[in-house]
């Protein structure tokens, strides 16, 4: 039972004046409790009448209202059971709203060409061609920056979450480091460090650190200082301390970052090996535009969905498995 | 600061003109107490009247206080919150062995969870705990640490009436073996009577009423004078 349809019922009762809008508030509680109290509301507000799904039109309200009192279904707030293999059904979806269109001859084959297409192009290029290679380059620049900027993130966090000093010294500097856009200091990382691998994984490390340190940080300042005035009164070291309160505490954020910096390193990989490289997915992707082979540029977007898709969801599971004390709204 | 040294001999906790005050305000003011050891008092006071200053104080839990004199506690001090303060992402078991060295630690957990009633729940996390348990659990990891001195700071201050019933007796029966002295905090006056042998009231910083239970006597009196000098008359009817 809805509120609406209870809602509508009303209206067909002596009251006149909410007739027009179905869900016009005739009385003040009106939009929380649509059916409220069937036994409290009929006789003293006559906007309402009496219990809209169990009482026949023109029964006394007060003598149906002894009868079938019973408890009103509350309005569920959280989003309801999950849908089986909900994350993959926006992409099939997709998928297959593309393959119709190509095989109806919608689609500019040299624009979009039809996903066949494209299978067949990297069929081709992981068997006779430099795809191999290409994505062993692209994942290990994503590893290399994304540990570098992990590890990063987390002791810097820790340290200025733990230490007054720390804090003094190293959150400011995060600060203004975030205010600068990253990929802005590509120009400098080439003179400094050279077009090699270095500083591709230089700034994919930045790219990553980051988000890590901002919401490790953000969570360890945030432990409950109660839980601290416990650790107290525990006599619990420092070492314990720090496992047993502010590691737990503060992992919630350190996952959000987590989850920022994983796709954070491959948005920052794409961008590098499309400007400055000379191997690598997005190399590969560059080459294809000088020859108009939009089937390979999209063998390269694909390769990158799936990466990010991927990590996400393997960050996801760790998550979901390591916080499982937390019972969320997603559970 | 006061110093926080441990004495061997009785009593058990000895305050000699102990002052607090926050930002100028004496809150307490020059308390002379002794606990004699394993004896269960309560401290009763309206809010703001110090009681828990004091509590911390002798939970060494006060540091940047503002303050002079001397107190002494024993070495082991166990405290239990209002709240119970378990650690959500830790399992019952694991928050009642926090911080304990040693291979029967868990053993020890175990047998105090046994204790309080929730032998069974090692496994659950604080979060699936109702009110009355997680206090349970609180206890039982104030117990674990076999504490010379139980500190409580109105425990029992967020459980509904019944729960509060039987915490009330749980807590006397733990008190009975294991023979803490117990400092119970509390604005609840039956509450207080119920439990302690002693019932001191704390009026402006000081030990205004300082009460011994006998609890074969009628409580009503005892009530009657504990209210009164808290200043609350009983409703005529």
């Amino acid at each position: 039972m809805t509120a609406a349809t209870d809602t509508t019922t009303t209206t067909d009762t002596p009251n006149t004046n909410g007739s027009a809008t179905p869900d016009t508030p005739d009385t003040p509680d009106t939009p929380d409790t649509p059916t409220t109290p069937d036994t409290l509301a009929a006789p003293d507000t006559p906007g309402v009448s009496a219990d809209p799904a169990a009482a026949p039109a023109g029964t006394a309200p007060a003598a149906v209202a002894e009868e079938t009192r019973r408890v009103r279904p509350r309005r569920r707030l959280s989003p309801g059971k999950r849908l089986p293999a909900a994350r993959l059904a926006g992409p099939l979806v997709f998928l297959a709203a593309w393959a119709v269109a190509s095989a109806a001859g919608q689609l500019d084959p040299n624009a979009i060409p039809a996903p066949w297409t494209v299978l067949d192009t990297a069929v081709h290029l992981w068997t006779g061609g430099t795809l191999r290679t290409d994505i062993l380059t692209s994942v290990e620049r994503a590893a290399y920056g994304f540990a570098i900027g992990l590890t990063a993130g987390v002791l810097l966090a820790l340290v200025s979450g733990l230490t007054r000093t720390g804090e003094a010294l190293i959150d400011g500097t995060v600060q203004i480091n975030r205010a600068i856009p990253t990929l802005g200091l590509i120009p400098l990382f080439i003179l400094w460090l050279g077009i090699g691998e270095t500083f591709k994984v230089a700034i994919i490390a930045i790219v990553v650190y980051i988000p890590v340190y901002l919401n490790t940080h953000a969570a360890l300042s945030a432990i409950d200082s109660r839980y601290v005035e416990l650790a107290e009164v525990l006599d619990l070291s420092k070492l314990q301390f720090v496992r047993q309160i502010v590691i737990p505490g503060a992992l919630p954020g350190f996952f959000v970052g987590l989850r920022l910096g994983v796709t954070g390193s491959w948005l920052g990989l794409v961008v590098l090996e499309q400007i400055n490289a000379t191997s690598g997915l997005g190399y590969m992707m560059f080459q294809a535009q000088n020859y108009g082979r939009s089937d390979i540029i999209l063998v390269g977007l694909l390769i990158y969905g799936v990466f990010g898709l991927v990590t996400d969801t393997v960050v996801r599971v760790i998550e979901r498995r390591v916080l499982s004390w937390r019972r969320t709204l997603s559970s | 600061m006061a110093p926080h040294t441990e004495q061997l001999t009785r009593p058990a906790v000895r305050l000699r003109g102990l002052t607090r005050s926050f930002g100028g305000r004496t809150v307490l003011d020059g308390i002379d107490l002794d606990l004699p050891a394993g004896q269960f008092t309560a401290l009763l006071g309206h809010s703001g009247s110090g009681k828990s200053t004091l509590l911390r104080a002798v939970a060494g839990l006060d540091q940047g206080v503002a303050g002079s004199g001397e107190l002494s506690a024993p070495e082991r001090v166990s405290v239990v919150f209002q709240d119970s303060r378990l650690l959500p992402w830790r399992r019952v078991l694991e928050n009642v062995v926090l911080g304990l060295d040693g291979k029967d630690a868990y053993d020890r957990g175990r047998a105090a969870l046994e204790e309080v009633g929730l032998g069974g729940r090692e496994r659950a996390w604080p979060g699936e705990l109702s009110g009355g348990e997680a206090q349970r659990a609180a206890l039982a990891r104030s117990l674990v640490r076999e504490p010379e001195l139980l500190l409580a700071d109105e425990p029992f201050g967020a459980l509904d009436a019944l729960t509060r019933i039987k915490m009330h007796h749980l807590l006397r029966e733990l008190w009975k073996r294991h023979r803490p002295s117990v400092l119970l905090v509390t604005h609840d006056v039956d509450e207080a009577i119920a439990l302690a042998d002693r019932v001191l009231v704390l009026e402006q910083g000081r030990v205004g009423v300082d009460l011994a239970i006998d609890h074969t006597h009628s409580r009503d009196e005892y009530r009657t004078r504990l209210l009164a000098a808290l200043g609350v008359t009983e409703d005529p009817a």
